[in-house]
């Protein structure tokens, strides 16, 4: 048992009882110990001001790496000295059939985090949000999720099978081939797909230094395919008892999660085969996988095989074992699936340097799986004072916001956050809102407002105010 | 009599409420030539979910002591020969007491300080259990076993925990009666707002936690309460290559204390050949190049074998064929890796860590 999110759960739960011991050596706890000893605790605990102005006087001074100074033999080299793609020829057209990103981009990508999951075929990792503009993910960039390794299945021998829990549930069983699939009416929306351990690893204290780590486990893509409501009304599903449906993959682990019946016939659960233009990546569940927008990505059940309908919850391993949130009585709450409004700052954010004083547009993300966004707030000042961001157009339904606002940083310690607030009217809670009624141990839906700390130096740090 | 116009009204609106009170017979004949009645032997071959109230449960039986035997064989590499394995997967057995299984809540759940959370405290339904036996496991061969092995397996897990007896027989008939036993059996809990449906027992309409959005003047927490230190900086790496190297702001230089700005981020390395292979082959879930995770370092191996004259061919002849007892009690199963693979394999384990 426990192919893997046990072994995911472990990590987090090793994280959350001992970070940022959990994911340093031996050495590195003695110092952090003997640190502690000599008064870095006191530190900690010390003064708002003082912890701010101390943290930021362990960094160097910043360095004027953006200064864009007039040279003294009266012109910028960049522009004097004509480079060779301005004086020579380019390459031809499909020197590459699919194109990449540029070579500088390198350093743009997905990435794991150490030490989280002992195997990569059950792992995750985490989309750069640091790097990304609007709202959309490039596909390559998609978070991934796996519980027995991805595959790249041939769609021309892939089938969903529709059926119910009893001969009388679903009138007329079926069989689909892609192919029938796409024949059917389609709709393409955006959405986000968010997983519920998102944020896991900071339930407790600070664990990881960006927010690719942080809140990487998100990403939004435009999605194309059939509402599931189709294909169950042309199976003659019965809709008054089957009020819950079970989504089944493909692969190995063969994913199973209920799905509220109540969403299939809103007409927003989708068989989807489509992504940003193109089909469904391979790690993302190609050739399909169905979209369950608001709920969290577990349920988003890749390289998807069957749909059954019941009239019972399934009690499936990642309902009972996992993806469970772990209340302070020692209950678990169990089929906690909707993502609940959450934002966070991209720009900056931890582990990034600002080059400079001066103009810093403030940029950030936030969704809410409940609806559409409706107010972003940003501070400065680690909460004191808090100007409404812009939201970027278009705001969607259960899909990312874009939300920005000016700043002049003025060289000194800020704390910056974002706070958002959803068409329902719920308020993005802080830490000490969220742990006071769930805890330090869950691991799941943790949408607390995010601090990252602005030192002199220009270094950004990931920080918990308490 | 009504005019022309009322109706072509009617049936116009009967026409929309037959679309809703029939919507299921509409939409099959809406879609002529797309999809078609899956058979039997299909729907059997597919449908093996077994649900809490043991619907879909096969008929068989499985004793512990053949559940032993099979785990032995196929479940210990990972989990360990108890369950107790915290090397590969974290521990399916422990935190459970004699206690728990007549209260049906396990008490270690509700302590902030007890170290583990095994499979076995948060298991709620066996049927869960056995389910995902059937459907995943052995990890690397999923839906390999019978149905009678599923159920020896899950007897013998069982066993582990304290749940069922040492001469125990699970079968169809007796499963309802050891769900009765289960440490966690009463552990969930469905009173909450975030399923986005009806008909869960308890599901509150409001969420949990709220909070209110103060614009000025608001309390703020007074203190910078958790950081990493300074010295953990780069344990995600030189944070300087994960991030863009040209707008507002770059990467921090981590590699180096106290200098947030790198002078030119290099890229991070991306593995070819043969580790890329090793990868793709899942040799490294069990392997690191440099450390043990279930099965030796690549570079133990290496180092252990390397010289041998014949080092190539005995390597290639391990990775297909499995051993045990060289490197401890975990044995190494056979390898569904071709000949040419596990020759490019033994050839990199041979000569690649010489240099």
């Amino acid at each position: 048992m426990s192919g893997d999110h046990v072994a995911f759960e472990r990590g987090l739960g090793g994280r959350l009882r001992k970070a940022p011991e959990g994911f340093i050596d031996a050495a590195g706890v003695r110092q952090v110990f003997a640190e502690g000893r000599q008064g870095r605790r006191d530190f900690v605990r010390g003064a708002f001001a003082a912890a701010v102005a101390a943290a930021a006087a362990g960094g160097a001074s910043r360095a004027g790496a953006q200064a864009n100074p007039v040279p003294p033999e009266g012109g910028d080299p960049a522009i004097l000295n004509l480079p060779p793609h301005t004086t020579g020829l380019g390459q031809p057209v499909v020197t590459d059939g699919y194109g990449k990103p540029s070579q500088h981009e390198a350093n743009v990508q997905r990435r794991q985090s150490p030490g989280l999951t002992p195997t990569r075929q059950a792992s995750v990792s985490f989309a750069p949000l640091q790097s990304l503009f609007g709202i959309v993910t490039p596909s390559g960039l998609h978070f991934e999720r796996h519980h027995q390794g991805w595959w790249d299945v041939d769609p021309s021998r892939h089938r969903l099978m529709v059926n119910g829990s009893d001969d009388r549930i679903v009138k007329k069983p079926l069989v689909f081939t892609v192919d029938e699939l796409m024949r059917l009416p389609s709709v393409s929306r955006f959405h986000f797909i968010e997983c519920g351990a998102n944020t896991g690893m900071e339930w407790g204290n600070v664990a990881v230094p960006t927010c690719q780590y942080t809140h990487g486990m998100i990403s939004c893509s435009e999605f194309t395919g059939v509402p599931l409501r189709t294909v169950l009304e042309m199976a003659g599903a019965d809709f008054k008892r089957g009020r819950f449906v079970l989504a089944e993959g493909a692969d190995g682990s063969s994913m199973t999660r209920t799905i509220p019946m109540e969403l299939v016939e809103s007409g927003e659960v989708l068989l989807a085969y489509g992504q940003n233009g193109e089909m469904l990546r391979p790690e993302n569940g190609y050739p399909l996988r169905l979209v369950v927008p608001g709920v969290q990505g577990v349920s988003w059940v890749k390289y998807l095989r069957r749909i059954e309908v019941g009239d019972q919850p399934y009690g499936a391993k990642d309902e009972v074992l996992h993806y469970v949130d772990l209340m302070p009585d020692g209950t678990h709450r169990q089929y906690t699936s909707t993502q609940e409004c959450k934002s966070v700052v991209t720009t900056p954010s931890g582990g990034q340097v600002l080059l400079d004083k001066g103009y810093c547009q403030i940029s950030g993300l936030a969704w809410s799986g409940r609806g559409k966004v409706r107010r972003v707030d940003v501070t400065t000042d680690g909460g004191r004072s808090w100007k409404a961001a812009r939201l970027q157009d278009p705001v969607m339904h259960k899909c990312l916001t874009r939300f920005t606002l000016d700043w002049a940083w003025d060289g000194k310690p800020a704390l910056v956050q974002s706070r958002a607030i959803d068409e329902t009217g719920y308020v993005q809670p802080t830490y000490r809102q969220l742990r006071a009624v769930r805890g330090t141990r869950s691991i799941y839906h943790n949408n607390a407002v995010q601090t990252w700390l602005v030192q002199e130096s220009g270094e950004v740090r990931n920080v918990q105010l308490g | 009599m009504s005019s022309w116009v009322e109706r072509f009204a009617r049936a116009g609106a009967c026409a929309a409420l037959a679309s809703i009170a029939l919507g299921a017979a509409a939409s099959a004949d809406r879609y002529p030539g797309i999809g078609r009645p899956a058979t039997p032997k299909e729907i059997a071959a597919w449908d093996i979910d077994v649900r809490p109230d043991f619907k879909g449960l096969p008929a068989g039986s499985g004793s512990v002591a053949q559940g032993q035997k099979i785990w032995e064989a196929q479940c210990a590499s990972c989990h360990g020969v108890f369950g107790e394995s915290n090397e590969v997967f974290a521990p399916l057995i422990g935190g459970t007491t004699a206690e728990d299984i007549k209260t049906g809540r396990v008490r270690h759940l509700a302590e902030p300080a007890y170290p583990q959370r095994t499979m076995m405290m948060k298991l709620a339904q066996v049927s869960t259990l056995w389910d995902y036996i059937r459907r995943a496991m052995p990890w690397n061969a999923p839906k390999s076993l019978s149905v009678d092995e599923v159920y020896a397996v899950t007897a013998y897990v069982l066993n582990l925990g304290g749940v069922v007896a040492d001469d125990f027989t699970l079968d169809e008939r007796n499963i309802a009666a050891v769900q009765a036993r289960l440490p966690n059996r009463h552990g969930l809990a469905t009173n909450h707002a975030m399923w986005p449906g009806r008909g869960l027992a308890g599901a509150a309409g409001r969420p949990d936690v709220s909070a209110t959005a103060c614009v000025v003047n608001c309390p703020v927490e007074p203190r910078v309460a958790s950081l990493l230190p300074e010295h953990a900086r780069d344990a995600h790496g030189n944070l300087a290559q994960q991030n863009r190297g040209v707008g507002p702001q770059r990467g921090a230089d981590t590699s180096r204390p106290g200098t947030p700005l790198a002078a030119a981020p290099a890229p991070a390395a991306v593995a070819t050949g043969a580790l890329a292979l090793a990868q793709k082959l899942s040799c490294t879930a069990c392997h690191g190049v440099d450390s043990k995770i279930v099965g030796p370092a690549f570079r133990d191996i290496a180092g252990r074998y390397g010289n041998r004259g014949d080092a190539v061919a005995y390597l290639a002849q391990k990775i297909q064929q499995g051993g045990a007892g060289a490197w401890g009690a975990v044995p190494m199963p056979p390898q569904a890796v071709s000949a040419d693979d596990a020759q490019v394999l033994g050839r990199w384990l041979a000569e690649e860590f010489k240099r």
